[in-house]
């Protein structure tokens, strides 16, 4: 049934058909109106015996999660940005445990400077945890990822995280098509845990272990995200045969035939880089792009088949590695080792900064014309950066960084950045 | 249930020999159907408190709960001593997650529990002080305040004794640790610091809270069994002797703790709704300096004497003994 809904509430919506019993939630902008809603249905009798915990920590909400799976419930919680660094330590452990959890990033900026706006620096904190990280373009597909991370969660007893933009898709109003909840029930079968606390069979689980099976066991769990590579596009097409549509996948190439240019991106700014691919094929260029669906596991063999004849590929990412530069790029260059292909980084819209189309197309332009310094930030502000680095070097005691640079802007917004 | 006859005499206490309880009375260890749930092949040390207040509280919940048992444990001595595969040694459903969030794992369970409809089947976390008072507080807090069906007990060894012996929240005034060196003035932990988590515990208002001693292990069990008969958040606080980060003979484990009990350092009491409804009278008050002068942690205030430093922790007995009305006839 279509429906123009916000992205949240529609999530709280399929995550309850998902039938979680246990839930726990520590409130985090902009990932408020998930939890609230599924507060909500958990009290309004509709998730059938769930347990909703309000804890006092993101760090206590997972590892309420950590328990009540290790018990054999299906569980799930949401949070982004300092929530997912609080809870770091539950976030390996999960893994480590192989507890199948599903938990949703409202992809937002880290501080500091504290930002609540959207960038994906807090999922990618979490890039080698041991999770399975998807990453939504649209609602659509933010509700599709959802349904199908149980599945492969369970499946696999690998937790999975569903990255949607936080703001641009958690509180926006689009048009979904949510699922009834007998096609939901086709798809996600019962949870059978493959291993559980249980007095009839007690069993130890997390204890240590050394030097002589460490590494055997945490190749085991690398190999969980070996089978996920072949169990996403399973799960993806037998998506589509209940409910009728194509969603999901380890990534969705556009325009990628004959494309000798081709973007690569996380998330929703593919919607832009769509538009711009189709303004710059009418211009003539040979442009196409990749959404990547699955950072983790990365799909390398995909993706090297899918841009294999293209000449440049350009990394637009939402997060910078400081003393290094791309995160996602520099996954692309590994994939693609030993191809002669140019490997462009763009480092774009952090702490919300807008990603618009025609820097994009400037960015591609640029890049097929004359190169891009690596890495190519877009939109920096050099001005700004260049006075506040002279004072730096004239004044020992230079102040706080962000407050100077907004005193040099004036009003926020009365200037054009 | 049938019973081994055995003895069961303390010399020097005012403990009854179990063979003379009525068979309802006796401890659970001497049940020949005791369920062992921590079993030998652990790695404690020899004298270690915590083994044994572990092996007698949960024993105890086995017991409460017919078997039907999962406990949480947080990182520490007990964890690492019990657990590394392929030896564990635990007979219970065991889960081990991080130091610093058991309380909330095992209200996880408990939630598990209670969406499953599984309610028979009883949660209990345990950790040292370390997880307890400090680490994993905001956990310990959120549990008690939500009173989610969980019984927490603490194994108070009063340091980080897995990592080496470092000063907790719950390390005594001028005690020595490795991170409080007998050195400078004032030598050891600070006075005037720490923490009593059996009060904070009270202070939420949970419904059982108490403090047990191995010294007093049939008070530990019968604690144990009663918190068991009780739903909600419950919090018992055992106070177990470490020979090696309290310096002091592994003999002399029990004999330690019975003198912290017997000079008033170690209150024991139990309180229900925020309210000390009980506390076990002291009848053989002895000074601290006994207490002390058996561990080397504490050498360095009586060699020499340190009268200051002695008077203010004698200060810190009598004021338990006021407050908890441990030397009063009537309760």
């Amino acid at each position: 049934m279509k429906k123009q809904i916000e992205g949240s509430q529609a999530v709280a919506h399929v995550v309850a058909l998902c039938r979680p019993e246990v839930m726990a939630c520590y409130p985090i902008s902009p990932q408020t109106h998930i939890v609230e809603t599924l507060s909500r249905k958990v009290k309004a009798g509709e998730v059938g015996n769930c347990q909703f915990l309000n804890v006092e920590s993101e760090f206590g909400a997972l590892s309420v999660l950590i328990g009540a799976s290790a018990m054999g419930a299906r569980t799930y919680t949401a949070t982004t940005s300092q929530g997912l660094l609080f809870m770091a330590e539950a976030v390996y452990n999960a893994a480590g445990l192989g507890l199948p959890i599903v938990m949703t990033i409202a992809n937002r900026a880290l501080g500091a400077p504290i930002n609540i706006w959207n960038d994906h620096s807090d999922s990618m904190s979490m890039r080698d945890s041991g999770w399975i990280q998807l990453y939504a373009e649209d609602n659509q597909e933010a509700v599709d990822l959802h349904i199908q991370a149980f599945r492969l969660a369970e499946e696999l007893s690998c937790p999975v995280m569903v990255c949607m933009d936080g703001y641009i898709l958690t509180h926006a109003y689009e048009s979904v098509d949510l699922p009834t909840q007998e096609q939901v029930d086709a798809y996600v079968p019962a949870f059978e845990p493959v291993q559980v606390l249980d007095p009839q069979d007690p069993v130890s689980i997390g204890a240590m272990v050394g030097p002589e099976a460490y590494a055997e066991v945490r190749y085991l769990a690398h190999h969980k995200h070996v089978r996920a590579l072949e169990a996403i596009p399973r799960l993806s097409q037998a998506f589509q045969d209940i409910f009728q549509r194509p969603s999901g996948g380890l990534l969705d190439p556009y325009e990628t035939e004959g494309a000798e240019t081709i973007l690569l991106a996380l998330g929703s700014v593919n919607g832009t880089i769509k538009d711009a691919v189709d303004d710059l094929r009418k211009e003539g260029w040979p442009v196409g792009s990749v959404a990547l669906r699955s950072f983790r596991p990365f799909p390398s063999h995909v993706l090297r088949h899918v841009v294999q004849d293209a000449k440049r590929i350009i990394v637009i990412e939402k997060d910078l590695a400081m003393g290094k530069g791309g995160i996602v790029s520099s996954d692309v260059k590994m994939a693609l080792r030993g191809l002669p292909i140019i490997v462009d980084t763009v480092i774009a819209g952090l702490g919300g900064r807008p990603i618009p189309k025609t820097s994009v197309i400037d960015t591609v332009k640029r890049a097929c014309l004359e190169g891009l310094e690596e890495p190519h930030f877009l939109d920096l502000n050099w001005e700004a950066i260049n006075r506040e680095l002279t004072r730096q070097q004239e004044q020992r005691r230079s102040g706080p960084t962000p407050e100077n640079l907004l005193r040099e802007m004036g009003v926020p917004g009365a200037k054009p950045v | 249930m049938s019973y081994q006859r055995v003895k069961f005499y303390q010399t020097g206490t005012f403990t009854v020999g179990n063979r003379l309880l009525d068979e309802s009375d006796r401890t659970v260890q001497a049940g020949m159907d005791r369920t062992n749930s921590l079993d030998s092949g652990h790695r404690a040390c020899q004298g270690c408190g915590e083994a044994l207040g572990a092996r007698y509280a949960l024993d105890a919940v086995m017991r409460a709960t017919h078997r039907q048992m999962v406990a949480v444990n947080a990182t520490g001595c007990l964890e690492v001593f019990s657990s590394p595969y392929p030896e564990s040694a635990w007979q219970i459903p065991w889960l081990h997650s991080l130091f610093g969030n058991a309380p909330a794992v095992a209200s996880g369970v408990a939630a598990a529990l209670r969406a499953k409809g599984k309610t028979d089947i009883r949660v209990i976390a345990q950790g040292g002080d370390g997880a307890t008072v400090d680490i994993g507080f905001g956990c310990l807090s959120g549990m008690f305040e939500r009173n989610d069906d969980v019984l927490y007990v603490c194994y108070d060894n009063e340091a980080y004794m897995n990592t080496g012996v470092q000063r907790s929240g719950s390390t005594p005034p001028r005690a020595w640790t490795n991170t409080t060196q007998a050195v400078g003035t004032d030598p050891g932990n600070p006075m005037g610091v720490g923490k009593n988590l059996p009060r904070i515990a009270m202070a939420h208002g949970i419904p059982y809270v108490a403090t047990a001693s191995v010294a007093d292990l049939h008070d530990l069990e019968a604690k144990v069994t009663k918190s068991m008969a009780i739903r909600g958040a419950r919090y018992i606080h055992i106070h177990v002797p470490c020979p090696l980060g309290w310096k002091s003979d592994p003999a002399h484990t029990i004999k330690v703790a019975r003198l912290a009990v017997e000079s008033g350092l170690f209150p024991l009491f139990e309180a229900e709704g925020g309210h000390v409804t009980d506390r076990t009278r002291i009848r053989n008050k002895v000074p601290v300096e006994r207490y002390l002068e058996l561990q080397g942690r504490f050498n360095h205030l009586l060699h020499p004497r340190d009268e200051s430093a002695l008077g203010a922790i004698q200060a810190m007995a009598d004021a338990n003994i006021n407050l908890y009305q441990l030397l009063s006839s009537e309760a």
